[in-house]
């Protein structure tokens, strides 16, 4: 199959079907409903489920419960319905069940608005439920990137029994691009014999399976949080994914920026080097696990005067690269989070304030 | 002569946690009785609530998902959407079902999901210590209404069987309990037909059974049952509520059964 013209939220729906999973629970919120409303069509006919639950509290335990009998599911959402949702991923990786959430983010705190935004890097990288848990999070930067790690999310959350989280700024999803759904990434079959709550008939060994997350004796549950920690630190080894743009040359600013903005921040670095600057760039595909190595070897170059971080967001990346940079340089932060995408003249004018 | 009683293999072979005259024993062995009768253990995933049943995977022999407070019919949703050929049910008390989780059980019945609810209403707050649910009796004693529960502001005790019944989707919905052998006998024939319209694919059941908690009430295990008769039984008619094949039109409820 050649490319096609699609919009974001269509061609995550497709990427779902397309990697092998045929059942979608969710709840219609701004600016991600297209997914749900393509599907509601496009689901029946591939002969998948498609179920509109009644809130997204709801929709993140059907996800559970589905997951937990080791059928491929997923969801999407926006800022305010992940917070809901929240709850349910939490137990979800306390019950190590791989699912698949997207998350198409919107300006916050409260209702916010409904205009694009990354003001919700803390809540996907840094917990959002409650407990010691990770989501692998990966940041798309196109339609076709979006497709790719949609495609891809599904063997992830099952190789570590882990929900994923495709985290994409509203524009990711309303915007149209040309796409293609490559085969080779539809997802191979898994066991779930181990774990899977899919009635013991089914399994050739004779044993009950258990999804749970209540684990009373302290020593069990450290051991289990400790399992869990193990996951995340396997992730962090073979997981790590970014681009490095412009880096070949004697930059005298590394910026760092991911999503939507680091195609802004791309076009910038462009005509600042029309201009006779060098700028360089570490894009994050992955959020969780984060390329700290990329960072701390790129932000240390001997030209390199100090890092920038792009975000539509109020910096909360900023602490992730300055932990990354390690006190080599000097970290600053740019950016706006009502919903308007920076400019490329704005961000030159912030670079140059620093390369003067 | 053969052997006339025995322990059901879907229940396990191990001693549970509750407490000296508790009904979720009783509840628990009727649930398997019927598992065994129905030949569906192999294919049955349960769904543990949160509250005193929330350990009650361990007294059981097949496949089970544990659930946060309240979540559980939205659970089984997932799991009957994606597995249809799954015998699913989930077993709830009343501050897991009639409070937090008051949304779930609605919607789930509304869109008329083919589990099978068992729902625990003993009036009280049984894991978390004997504080009000939605279901404590006007004046009854708790640790959160500690003067008995003044209706003026909290209500009246919540229905959960007339108010899923009042729902237009068809259903199978029972009030049944557990207070002597006579109302145990009618309380498994109702759980039995529960799980049979599910196995057909007919419909939504929800069978709400009257228990007792001696612990949370401060009675014994006898007093509670007499407490039950009087004050619970009058107010939570005993009866069907509602079948598939008659909708509301059923019997009138009758609490004298």
């Amino acid at each position: 199959m050649g490319k096609v013209l699609m919009k974001g939220n269509e061609a995550i729906g497709e990427a779902a079907i397309r990697a092998g999973c045929l059942n979608y629970f969710a709840y219609p919120i701004t600016p991600q409903s297209e997914v749900a409303e393509y599907l509601s069509r496009r689901l029946p006919e591939a002969g998948g489920v498609f179920l509109q639950g009644e809130s997204e509290v709801a929709v993140s335990y059907m996800i559970f419960g589905a997951a937990a009998c080791g059928e491929r599911v997923f969801t999407t959402s926006s800022s305010p319905g992940i917070s809901l949702m929240s709850e349910g991923i939490s137990y979800i990786t306390a019950g190590q069940c791989p699912a698949v959430f997207v998350n198409i983010m919107r300006g916050g705190p409260g209702l916010g608005g409904i205009l694009p935004s990354q003001a919700d890097y803390m809540q996907s990288v840094k917990g959002g439920g409650h407990g010691d848990y990770k989501l692998l999070v990966m940041a798309p930067a196109s339609v076709q990137e979006a497709v790719e790690m949609m495609m891809s999310a599904f063997a992830l959350a099952e190789k570590y029994r882990n929900p994923v989280m495709i985290l994409g700024d509203g524009l990711i999803g309303q915007m149209m691009e040309p796409v293609e759904f490559p085969d080779a990434l539809k997802a191979k079959p898994s066991n779930k014999d181990d774990w899977a709550t899919n009635g013991m008939a089914t399994r050739s060994r004779n044993q009950r399976n258990l999804v749970k997350t209540l684990y009373l004796d302290p020593e069990e549950l450290n051991a289990h949080n400790l399992m869990l920690r193990a996951k995340y630190e396997q992730m962090e080894k073979e997981e790590v994914r970014y681009e490095a743009y412009n880096v070949d040359e004697d930059y005298k600013l590394l910026i760092v920026s991911y999503g939507t903005m680091s195609r802004v921040c791309r076009t910038a670095i462009d005509n600042l080097k029309d201009q006779g600057i060098e700028i360089g760039m570490i894009r994050p595909q992955t959020l969780f696990p984060f390329p700290k190595t990329a960072i701390y070897d790129a932000a240390g170059k001997k030209s390199c005067r100090a890092a920038l971080c792009v975000e539509m967001c109020m910096g909360q990346m900023v602490e992730d690269v300055e932990r990354s940079v390690s006190g080599q340089r000097p970290v600053h932060w740019y950016g706006k989070c009502g919903g308007e995408v920076p400019t490329p003249e704005e961000v030159i004018e912030e670079v140059r304030k620093l390369v003067k | 002569m053969g052997k006339t009683f025995q322990k059901p293999e879907a229940l396990a072979e191990t001693i549970t946690h509750y407490c000296p005259g508790c009904t979720h024993g009783v509840a628990h062995r009727l649930v398997a009785e019927v598992i065994d009768e129905l030949g569906v253990r192999g294919k049955t995933v349960g769904i543990a609530p949160v509250g005193c049943a929330v350990l009650m995977y361990n007294y059981f022999t097949f496949d089970f998902q544990e659930a946060a407070h309240g979540r559980a019919p939205a659970m089984a949703t997932g799991i009957k959407r994606v597995r249809p050929d799954l015998v699913v049910f989930t077993y709830q008390g009343d501050g897991d079902l009639a409070s937090i989780g008051m949304s779930e059980i609605v919607h789930a019945a509304n869109r008329g999901e083919k589990f099978t609810v068992i729902f625990i209403n003993n009036a009280v707050y049984g894991m978390t210590g004997g504080q009000m649910a939605p279901t404590t009796m006007p004046d009854q004693r708790t640790t959160t209404s500690p003067f008995g529960r003044k209706v003026l502001d909290t209500g009246m005790p919540i229905k959960m069987a007339e108010m899923l019944a009042a729902l237009q989707t068809p259903a199978y919905i029972t009030r049944q309990t557990l207070l002597s052998p006579k109302y145990i006998n009618k309380a498994k024939k109702a759980i039995k037909q529960a799980f049979s319209y599910q196995i057909e694919n007919t419909c939504f059941s929800f069978v709400e059974l009257v228990s007792t908690c001696p612990t949370n009430w401060g009675m014994t295990p006898l007093d509670a049952i007499k407490w039950a008769e009087e004050k619970m039984l009058p107010y939570y008619s005993l009866g069907v509520f509602k079948t598939p094949e008659n909708g509301n039109e059923v019997q009138t409820p009758d609490s004298t059964q």
